[in-house]
């Protein structure tokens, strides 16, 4: 009785603090979703499902987002992971300087996102910009990466997955110092190649971490604001406003804080639905194990 | 051999995107206007132009807005780490209905975007008269995603630490406080420096929520300031913004220079969860 006590008391700063700052405004974003809540306007109507229709079937500019999501939240996983797989898979093999190159791949880990997405806006400049006056010396002429669609998307998705792939490798790097070597070794002694190794006993071993790295990068790549807001603004005509950005420019840019909750449950939604697929599939794999 | 060096050229490909900008940043930062894009690209400035630095100061008050970033940050630290070492402790020492579930909900932060409740955070510290203040880059990351995860990794240190130590200072006559402060918190002094290392670069780096809840220049934060260097058009005044986009970036560098290990497993241990 007197633990119990305790324990509430404990856990209470915290609690209370999480009830205000995250589950009731969690709440609230629902009971928004169904009014045409507005910041400029005092007062909200409910309207019941008019957000949600309005966002299937009247704008067009949902299901763009969604897949402009779905491109960018792709591309930046299978980048970030397949660079970051590679750093680990060689800097695990002794070489020398392998330090080095680890903790140069991790300076921009702890550079704050926004300097990441400013620099590289600089560089990406379209006349005299850095990387094309780079691509110039190949005879190859850029685009006006950020202002052009595709060219656009490709850049955020690109600046966002360099951002973390030293954290990912570092990741990759702890999994592998705790593969066995008698694994490694047997077959080698069995006779296989180097790259059969590579490929039929480390890459396998390293399926669950792998895992978990993805689900990890997803969700945290569904929250991309940063670099969209100041590399192109979502544009040019909205080739990058990925949903996350989306209930922002409706919420605080154009004010139309209910339409915006309808999209902030959508998001949550997806979110959810991740979540629960990983759940699954961590089950899976230790049930299998 | 020959396996080697073709090594060697991957790594420098995949590892020069992740330099090169820091390069690029330091080289702009100290290039006058005419020279920033100037053809072919140098690194090295033909002249220094020693100026920009002091027009990051004139143009906006920044060392305010240092101090705003560091005080923050520093509140967020000492915060998240007192409050996530009390519930911490609690979640993995103490039996109590309610436990798990309680634990489970807290968890649900971590997978929250931040965009999903920002709407009605702002509605809700408007009503409290707290926008275009500090208070709101307090409270949302120590009670957000970064005291919890906190929270988190405090419980799994002391899940992984046997009680002994505890009880025998519980049969000394100690009480559940004093034992906290006097025997938890000394052992839990490492991983206390990992959450305090999260929560300070969390805060340090966060963007979103000065740019929604701060309207004033002085108030701004240093990941908003620097983008804010703009000429009268709008468009960037970009050796400026670099120099300080490089100013903002080297204290965190040189920490990471001074503390790679700690800082590295730190975050990598947060993110492998």
């Amino acid at each position: 009785m007197r633990e119990t006590l305790t324990a509430y008391l404990l856990i209470s700063p915290q609690m209370l603090g999480f009830l205000v700052v995250v589950l009731i405004p969690l709440i609230t974003v629902l009971v928004l979703s169904f009014t045409d809540s507005n910041l400029l306007a005092p007062d909200a109507r409910s309207v019941g499902l008019d957000n949600y229709q309005t966002m299937v079937s009247e704008d067009p500019a949902f299901w763009r987002s969604v897949v402009t999501t779905g491109i960018f939240s792709a591309g930046l996983v299978v980048i970030n992971v397949v660079m970051s797989l590679f750093l680990a898979l060689v800097l695990h093999r002794k070489l020398r300087g392998a330090q080095l190159f680890l903790a140069l791949a991790f300076l921009p880990v702890v550079t704050s996102q926004a300097a990441w997405a400013v620099v590289w806006r600089f560089l990406l400049q379209g006349e005299g910009g850095t990387v094309n006056s780079l691509l110039s010396v190949f005879s190859i002429s850029g685009p006006n990466w950020l202002f052009e669609a595709k060219p656009a998307l490709a850049a955020v998705t690109v600046v966002a997955a360099l951002k973390t792939v030293g954290l990912k490798a570092v990741i990759f790097l702890a999994a592998l110092r705790s593969i066995p070597k008698e694994a490694v070794e047997a077959a080698r002694l069995d006779g296989a190649s180097e790259w059969q190794v590579q490929r039929r006993v480390i890459l396998p071993l390293l399926a669950p971490t792998t895992l978990v790295v993805v689900i990890i990068t997803l969700i945290g790549s569904f929250q991309v604001f940063d670099y969209i807001m100041l590399m192109t603004n979502g544009g040019p005509s909205h080739a990058t406003t990925v949903l996350a950005f989306a209930i922002y420019q409706q919420g605080f840019e154009l004010m139309r804080t209910g339409y915006a909750s309808a999209l902030a449950v959508v998001l949550f939604v997806i979110t959810l639905g991740l979540v629960a697929v990983q759940w699954w599939a961590r089950k899976k794999w230790v049930h299998s194990e | 051999m020959a396996l080697r060096v073709l090594l060697y050229v991957l790594l420098v490909l995949a590892v020069a995107p992740l330099v090169f900008p820091f390069l690029w940043m330091a080289s702009s930062a100290l290039k006058p206007p005419a020279e920033i894009f100037s053809y072919p690209p140098r690194l090295i400035p033909q002249h220094v132009a020693w100026e920009n630095l002091s027009e990051v100061f004139r143009l906006q008050p920044f060392a305010r807005q240092i101090w705003n970033s560091v005080y923050i940050a520093a509140a967020v630290t000492a915060l998240t780490c007192a409050l996530s070492l009390l519930s911490g402790y609690a979640f993995a020492r103490l039996r109590f209905p309610g436990r798990n579930l309680l634990f489970f909900l807290l968890l649900s932060a971590l997978m929250l975007p931040a965009e999903v409740t920002l709407i009605p955070l702002f509605k809700m510290l408007r009503l409290a008269n707290l926008v275009d203040t500090h208070v709101p880059l307090i409270i949302l990351p120590v009670f957000g995603a970064t005291g919890v995860m906190a929270t988190f990794l405090i419980r799994q240190f002391f899940q992984s630490l046997p009680p002994e130590v505890e009880e025998a200072a519980q049969l000394d006559g100690l009480g559940r406080l004093g034992i906290i402060w006097h025997i938890a918190m000394p052992l839990a002094r490492p991983m206390l420096g990992a959450v305090a290392i999260i929560a300070f670069l969390a805060s340090w780096n966060s963007y979103l929520e000065p740019l929604v809840f701060l309207n004033r220049v002085e108030l701004f934060t240093v990941p908003v300031a620097i983008t804010a260097y703009t000429d009268a058009t709008g468009h960037p005044l970009w050796n400026v913004q670099m120099a300080a986009t490089a100013i903002s970036t080297l204290p965190v560098l040189l920490a990471y220079v001074l503390a790679r290990r700690q800082i590295t497993d730190s975050l990598a241990h947060a993110n492998s969860r």
